[in-house]
């Protein structure tokens, strides 16, 4: 019986955050992902450096966040100890689920980290440079298959992107959605797909190894340690960042959003956050104030477009 | 230094004393948790993993392969006695599980399943440690149209085991297919059958169909009878061990589990339930009491435990040798590793041997703590059973909404848990089995989708599904599976084919 005991504790806290939080952190995902890592992270960094008491983290899986995003704006409206974590995949899936909750109806408060996306080729391919992939693309589109997560995400508007920049319809790209980055990359390793597109820290260790081949990177200027152009220096004007955000509830008041604002920004220079991006894999890009909200419209518009473009939004 | 010498070392350094106390302490964590209904293994580690970030790099790792196992097998021990699947690779336990718990027979239930688990672990484990690199090679030659054909063949074996009309189960397995279609299109972005409700977007969540189906449908259904149900639920009838036939009957199953879970927990888009399906549908097929099937057969039992046991070790085989994460739950495995500054990846078992050797170690050991912790429980565990029927059923719809709740903690998914435990208790009263809508609805989606990427890679071209060896070869074994048995029912009316299940062996 005492593990009927100790089961309903658990089960306890599990299901009612204690009174005490000093911030609850929703990630709007499944245990293990990239929006729930950062939530975990976010946890240990603010007890650890004391910049709150008590931290919890609760997953709302689905939808790639809009479920989550919209329990938050109706649940936490004027709860100055909730936060909410985001990213750019939840900018598309808004658009493509044609959620009734936006980014607008929460507080955006910092981007934290980013990724940028890399392309790639199983080694025995017989494509050697962006430039032969994007050749191959335009002699026939539907030939060219890319693997990649879910439709809609990053990877899928990166190739809609890259099209589009080399002149190819983008409605015609043959992109293959797989769940999760570890079932694409299986299929990129055994040739199922021509090329594979994912965040570079994904495929980092198979590149490395000589199991794939980096044919290009979605960065602004060359990645550190990368052996690979990036897609701009290829001639193609593409730049895409896949960036994790933090917001709060809406109805703040100008005081509290200032504190939560605070609150992240000590984070976001604490010793346990930047130990933990560099274990991780993460560069901060960390991006507050009036200069993110910018950012924000702008990557919001520009998806928008893209996604008409592909033809996944109407 | 050899692969040997490596994992001597590693069982040396796991088996000091303040190590055993950690691995202990996960299985026992591990287990209480894996018990609640809705919570699986996944949820299980991320909720405890912060408890192993205190100690040292070996402590943790111990700590956490006990937590991992101890989930696996929480579930379990739930879908036996309370017939509540804790996770969607245990469903398959509470069909004869529960059925033998019922009889009197939960000992040897939860026995089987333990020592099933404990091989298949062992087994697995060391075939982690030998022969990973070459499974890993066989799992990429899998691809859309090969694992099409997979779910082909377990489509066709396993809705021909359940139940004993054909026409019965199909129709189960049809209801759960149309609910598995509910949600945004994987492939394409866009809704399907959401009908404007947010909560429906992601579709429908395999364990609370299963939670809702199996606990309040059973729950719904005894209470309607009143008191005029008859007192089925014996606890104990003759020993709470396995007797020699009991060791007879399982042993062979435990094998046939692990060589079928082994491989497909190894393939990326595998998954723990489906070699637990197909272990059913085989240890039904080959068994020589195939009339104690629905009615507490224990190869029913000891294959699926096995299998789902030797699954969860060939979920490290990607993980280990290409870095990949192929389930949730291997994903948080990968976030707790990070920590120790070990990257999975093709180069792991290169720069990071004592790490690696040290994790399958623990994994050894904290599968042998798994046994110790619980089969000296296996008598408490059944006294459960004794429990006053409306205290015990109480219990049950308790655990089952604060599980659903604790993974989802959402209005809508309780609503969705007690609209389909009605459904359950509606199935249940018409006759109609309960396990292929469950099935159904696991299976669907991944048989649709990855025909759609199949097809897509080709271009439209149908011929692509048959133009893979391995693909054509699991077509013509899931044509025969249907076929043979039709044949011989109509020459001999089944008499035939448990006759020849009985020379098989």
């Amino acid at each position: 019986m005492k593990h009927f005991f100790l089961a309903s504790i658990l089960a306890g806290a599990l299901a009612l955050p204690a009174a005490a939080a000093d911030y609850t952190i929703m990630a709007p995902a499944a245990p293990g992902g990239g929006w729930d890592q950062t939530a975990r992270t976010m946890q240990t960094a603010l007890q650890q450096e004391k910049i709150a008491g008590n931290v919890q983290v609760v997953n709302v899986p689905g939808a790639g966040g809009t479920i989550g995003i919209a329990q938050f704006a109706s649940q936490q409206k004027g709860n100055p100890n909730a936060l909410l974590v985001g990213g750019y995949v939840m900018v598309g899936a808004i658009l493509t689920n044609k959620s009734p909750v936006t980014l607008k109806d929460v507080t955006p408060i910092a981007r934290l980290t980013g990724e940028y996306e890399a392309i790639v080729v199983p080694a025995s391919s017989d494509i050697k440079t962006i430039g032969d992939l994007v050749a191959k693309l335009k002699e026939n589109p539907g030939a060219v298959s890319w693997g990649g997560g879910s439709a809609g995400g990053t990877d899928h508007i990166l190739v809609g992107l890259l099209a589009k920049a080399a002149g190819v319809d983008p409605t015609k790209i043959n992109y293959i959605a797989f769940s999760g980055g570890g079932e694409a990359l299986a299929a990129i390793l055994g040739s199922q797909v021509t090329a594979g597109v994912s965040s570079y820290g994904e495929f980092e260790s198979q590149i490395k190894a000589g199991t794939l081949r980096l044919l290009a990177v979605s960065s602004d200027k060359k990645i550190e340690g990368a052996d690979a152009p990036t897609l701009k220096e290829s001639g193609f004007d593409v730049v895409v960042q896949n960036w994790r955000m933090v917001a709060a509830a809406p109805g703040l008041s100008d005081e509290q959003k200032k504190a939560v604002a605070a609150d992240i920004e000590k984070l976001a220079q604490s010793k346990t956050w930047q130990e933990a991006l560099k274990t991780k894999g993460w560069t901060d890009t960390y991006l507050a104030g009036s200069a993110f909200d910018e950012q924000l419209a702008k990557d919001i518009s520009a998806t928008d477009l893209v996604l008409k473009d592909i033809g996944l939004v109407k | 230094m050899s692969t040997f010498e490596f994992l001597l070392q590693g069982l040396a350094s796991a088996a000091q004393p303040i190590n055993l106390l950690y691995a202990l302490i996960g299985v026992t964590l591990g287990t209480a948790v894996g018990v609640l209904p809705g919570i699986g293994p996944a949820l299980t580690v991320a909720l405890l993993l912060p408890v192993t970030y205190r100690l040292d790099p070996t402590g943790s790792l111990i700590m956490f392969a006990g937590i991992y196992y101890g989930g696996m097998y929480g579930g379990s021990t739930t879908s036996i006695l309370l017939n509540t699947p804790g996770e969607s690779a245990s469903i398959v336990t509470a069909l004869e599980g529960n059925k033998m718990a019922r009889a009197g027979r939960g000992g040897p239930a939860l026995a089987t399943s333990a020592i099933g688990s404990f091989v298949a672990g062992l087994i697995a484990t060391l075939a982690l440690a030998f022969i990973a690199p070459y499974i890993v090679k066989l799992a990429l030659v899998f691809g859309p149209r090969e694992y099409f054909a997979l779910m082909v063949l377990a489509f066709v074996t396993v809705s021909s085991a359940f139940g004993d009309s054909t026409l019965r189960g199909l129709t189960s397995l049809f209801i759960g297919l149309a609910f598995s279609v509910v949600g945004i299109d994987q492939l394409t972005g866009q809704n399907r059958l959401s009908f404007g409700i947010p909560d429906l977007l992601d579709g429908i969540e395999v364990t609370t169909m299963a939670v809702a189906m199996f606990a309040i449908g059973e729950t719904l259904f005894i209470a309607a009878q009143g008191n005029k149900g008859p007192e089925t639920v014996e606890a104990v009838k003759g020993s709470v061990w396995m007797s020699a036939q009991d060791w007879a009957r399982s042993w062979k199953a435990w094998l046939r589990g692990t060589a079928i879970g082994f491989p497909i927990g190894a393939m990326p888009a595998g998954g723990a339930e489906i070699g637990t399906f197909l272990s059913y549908a085989t240890e039904k097929r080959l068994s020589k009491h195939p009339e104690e099937f629905g009615n507490g057969a224990i190869e029913g039992v000891a294959g699926p435990e096995a299998a789902n046991n030797a699954s969860a070790a060939g979920t490290l085989v990607p993980l280990l040798t290409l870095g990949l994460p192929t389930s949730a739950t291997a994903a948080i495995m990968l976030a707790g590793f990070q920590q120790y500054g070990l990257q999975p990846g093709p180069l792991l078992f290169v720069t990071n041997p004592q790490l690696v050797w040290g994790l399958i170690a623990s994994l050894l050991i904290a599968n042998l703590m798994l046994l110790v912790l619980n089969l000296p429980l296996v008598g408490l565990w059944v006294k459960l059973l004794t429990i006053p029927k409306p205290w015990l059923y109480a219990g049950i719809l308790l655990f089952a909404t604060l599980g659903t709740i604790g993974a989802n903690p959402s209005v809508f998914e309780l609503g969705m848990l007690l609209t389909f435990g009605f459904l359950g208790y509606v199935m249940r009263v018409l006759g109609y089995p309960i396990a292929p809508v469950v099935v159904g609805l696991i299976l669907g989606p991944l048989a649709e989708q990855q025909l759609r990427r199949a097809l897509a890679i080709s271009q439209g071209d149908v011929t692509t599904l048959v133009q893979s060896p391995i693909a054509a070869v699991l077509l013509i074994l899931a044509a025969l599976a249907f076929i043979i048995p039709l044949i011989l029912r109509i020459r001999g009316r089944g008499e035939v084919l448990s006759q020849m299940a009985a020379s098989e062996d």
